[in-house]
């Protein structure tokens, strides 16, 4: 029916085409059929799964490999604002301690000069006192030694 | 006189010769099909053992397989494309197996061992009707990829990049699965022939890198045919701008 032969040969050859053609492409068609449900579908679904698990947990690490980065860049920010304001406090520290230590010396001298002052004023004083006495008890005396000689005359 | 008796052993080979079944009105090469189904259930069966328990982390068969499907897959993909590869990786892929288990299985079983009353079994793609279904088959197939997927426009390909094209485009339609067609059949008739001739007249180890040349161009048969199949699907679905 489908025979058409070539080289002239009444059955059979190389190339002898006859229903085995549209039949195998049958064949062919419904192989495709029950590979893709057999093979290709279940296959697929099975890598494509790994696949996207893959890139989701890559995707993810990404992520939390950028926050760790971040984080860790916040943490250094950090560090050195509290490092210049420590800087910052020990400097000032100092500053009020010098500033309080001098304040105390010169506090110090001024109650020494003060005192000093004062006690070079005593002193002045009682030196003066003493000569006042010293040469009132001279006149006493010069006194004394007048009226004796007088009297013995 | 030595001519002669190479001609009757040459004829031993049964060139030619066919196993008729008769359906009804029609008449059909029994030996393709019997070959086919025994090579093809064992393709299915394989199959089915490897996907019988589908796991995340793949052992043994299923390991195969995806390797396979991933084969597949990245021959369908660089040859049409990104958009529309899934719609035809069964298809390209059902060609590669198809071919690449009929080419290795006629090479690979003794079928010779099996006495047929007429003609002899191997590789079915060493008929000419199988490799002229599959190269129609491919023919039907960037028809419809391509009309499915531009409409009309798909004729604007046969007068790109410019009309000049027309006649050898429509030329190309016809030589395309005359030379799929002919190019798989002539190769895997040629490898069973040489053989064949071979083992006539040396028996012993001279065939044997033959054969493994054979398998070789067997593989090559099918990645080709596989590959321009995807190629001229690719071609019809293709934007051009």
């Amino acid at each position: 029916m489908l025979a058409f032969n070539f080289f002239g040969a009444t059955e059979g050859g190389l190339f002898d085409i006859n229903a085995t053609l549209p039949l195998m492409a049958i064949q062919v068609v419904a192989l495709t059929y029950i590979l893709n449900s057999l093979f290709f579908k279940p296959v697929g679904n099975v890598v494509e799964k790994r696949e996207k698990f893959v890139s989701n947990n890559i995707i993810e690490a990404k992520n939390k490999l950028s926050e760790v980065k971040k984080l860790e860049a916040d943490l250094l920010t950090q560090l050195q604002s509290a490092r210049t304001e420590a800087q910052r406090i020990v400097s000032e520290a100092e500053n009020e301690s010098d500033k309080l230590y001098k304040e105390a010396l010169e506090l110090a001298n001024n109650e020494a000069n003060v005192s000093k002052e004062k006690a070079r004023l005593e002193i002045e004083s009682q030196t003066s006192a003493a000569r006042d006495q010293l040469s009132k008890q001279a006149d006493d005396l010069s006194e004394l030694i007048v009226n004796r000689l007088i009297l013995e005359k | 006189m030595f001519f002669n008796s190479l001609l009757t052993k040459f004829a031993a080979l049964e060139v030619g010769q066919h196993l008729y079944w008769q359906i009804g009105n029609i008449r059909i090469h029994g030996q393709v099909f019997l070959t086919s189904w025994i090579l093809l259930g064992a393709l299915l069966v394989f199959i089915s053992l490897g996907t019988k328990k589908m796991e995340n982390d793949p052992k043994g068969l299923q390991n195969l397989l995806e390797f396979l499907w991933d084969y597949i897959r990245d021959l369908a993909r660089t040859q049409i494309g990104e958009k529309v590869y899934r719609d035809w990786m069964p298809f390209i892929g059902t060609l590669f197996l198809f071919v690449f288990v009929s080419n290795w299985g006629g090479a690979l079983i003794p079928w010779r061992l099996i006495k047929l009353p007429s003609g002899e079994l191997g590789a079915p793609t060493a008929d000419i009707n199988t490799t002229i279904a599959l190269a129609l088959l491919v023919s039907l197939s960037y028809f419809y990829a391509g009309l499915s997927n531009k409409g009309w426009r798909y004729f604007e390909y046969y007068v790109h990049p410019t009309p000049i094209m027309l006649p050898f485009k429509i030329l190309e339609d016809f030589t395309k699965p005359l030379s799929l067609s002919f190019r798989l059949f002539g190769n895997i008739l040629a490898d069973e022939l040489v053989v064949g001739v071979l083992v006539f007249l040396v028996p012993l180890i001279l065939p044997i890198p033959v054969m493994f040349l054979g398998l070789f161009t067997s593989a090559i048969q099918a990645l080709i045919f596989a590959t321009l199949a995807a190629y001229y699907i690719g071609e019809a679905v293709e934007e051009h701008h």
